[in-house]
């Protein structure tokens, strides 16, 4: 806890110099800014392993009963809800932590962790899973024949299977039956320089996203500061994905 | 019977002949969609022009759709030149009302031709067949 303490403590001055600078580059909104994440990639050019796209969620700012990241993803996504939990797909659950001993408990967003070490690649029998070069995990629905494999390998629970028809689709979210599908920490913005849109939404500004082989970016700099950590880092996936105050 | 003439069965063949250019001629004028065995291929947006020869589209615009779907899926590799969506925005269809109709009309620039050509295009299973704007969010939560 002592530590927690220390963190929070760069993490206001950290706050405060990133706040600065969104006031500089124009701020829409607390949380929001319009300093983008990177240029935008020019189209013809693929996805470079130059980059490592990471998300930083600090779980002291996340706020009890809030789901606005989740809402932004469904919307963004073009995700349906029929009211059956159990089958309905979701990219970011709302997980409560609790500590058992002396029950204190957290919420936090989990979504894919966009692992370095992807259990879900290794074991798609089809390719479909697979990572780009930046390290963003996808499902190719091209190659996914449904198995769900990938979803028994995620140690995180991260992926959801399609079980009802799509009819009325996002474009940049081709979707359907019979299909794996999961966060792709907004592939379709990050391309185009934008930040996924949970991190647009976050109104605590808990969640930072940048990339991580750049020495100067926010992220970068955050998780050389502050101590972080990543979801069973036990498992040597190597998540992009890490959390303040876990 | 090779070798004797038949006149009989000559008189029937002309006869039939008849009747056939008779029903050419008549149902000539009023020839509708039904009667004729072609695709209608509604036609696209004005003043857009194909991204490639619509002879060469015809017959190789599977092969661009599929090149170009590895390409940004797999790649991130974002052109727009061969873009499904592409298609679809130049090519929508409007209905009486006019809101583009989906892949589940027969009118639909993709189905009108697929339907004809009896090859079922599994492209409308993930994505939308609405033009941009036109899709999605209606049933987000």
């Amino acid at each position: 806890m002592s530590d927690d303490r220390t963190n929070s403590e760069t993490t206001r001055r950290d706050l405060l110099k990133v706040g600065a600078a969104a006031v500089a580059a124009g701020a829409l909104a607390p949380g929001i800014t319009l300093i983008a994440p990177a240029q935008a990639r020019n189209p013809a050019e693929p996805a470079s392993a130059k980059q490592r796209w990471g998300l930083l969620i600090d779980a002291t700012k996340c706020v009890e009963g809030c789901t606005k990241c989740v809402t932004a993803c469904n919307e963004e996504m073009g995700l349906p809800d029929h009211d059956r939990a159990a089958t309905d797909p979701q990219y970011i659950r709302i997980v409560t932590v609790r500590d058992p001993e002396t029950s204190y408990s957290k919420q936090l967003p989990v979504m894919c962790q966009h692992c370095e070490n992807p259990p879900c690649v290794d074991v798609c029998p089809t390719t479909a899973s697979f990572k780009r070069a930046d390290g963003i995990v996808l499902v190719d629905r091209h190659r996914c024949i449904g198995c769900r494999y990938c979803m028994m390998a995620c140690p995180y629970k991260a992926r959801s299977f399609a079980h009802e028809v799509s009819t009325d689709q996002k474009p940049h979210n081709p979707r359907g039956k019979g299909c794996v599908e999961s966060c792709t920490l907004c592939a379709h913005r990050v391309d185009a320089g934008r930040y996924p849109a949970c991190v647009e939404i976050c109104p605590t500004g808990a969640m930072l996203f940048g990339d991580l082989n750049d020495p100067d970016s926010a992220i970068s700099r955050k998780v050389k500061e502050v101590s972080t950590a990543t979801i069973r880092g036990d498992l040597g996936t190597k998540p992009g994905v890490r959390y303040v105050g876990l | 019977m090779p070798g004797t003439p038949n006149i009989r069965g000559l008189r029937g063949l002309l006869a039939a002949l008849a009747v056939t250019v008779l029903a050419l001629v008549a149902g000539a004028g009023a020839a509708t969609a039904a009667d004729v065995p072609f695709p209608m291929v509604p036609k696209a947006a004005a003043g857009t022009q194909c991204v490639e020869e619509p002879g060469f589209m015809r017959t190789n615009h599977m092969k661009l759709l599929t090149h170009q779907r590895d390409d940004t899926v797999r790649r991130g590799i974002r052109t727009t030149q061969h873009s499904l969506q592409g298609c679809i925005d130049c090519h929508a269809v409007n209905d009486a009302a006019g809101k583009a109709v989906s892949h589940q009309s027969s009118e639909h620039f993709c189905v009108a031709c697929h339907e004809y050509a009896a090859v079922q295009p599994d492209c409308f299973q993930c994505h939308t067949s609405l033009p941009s704007g036109q899709s999605g969010g209606q049933a987000a939560r």
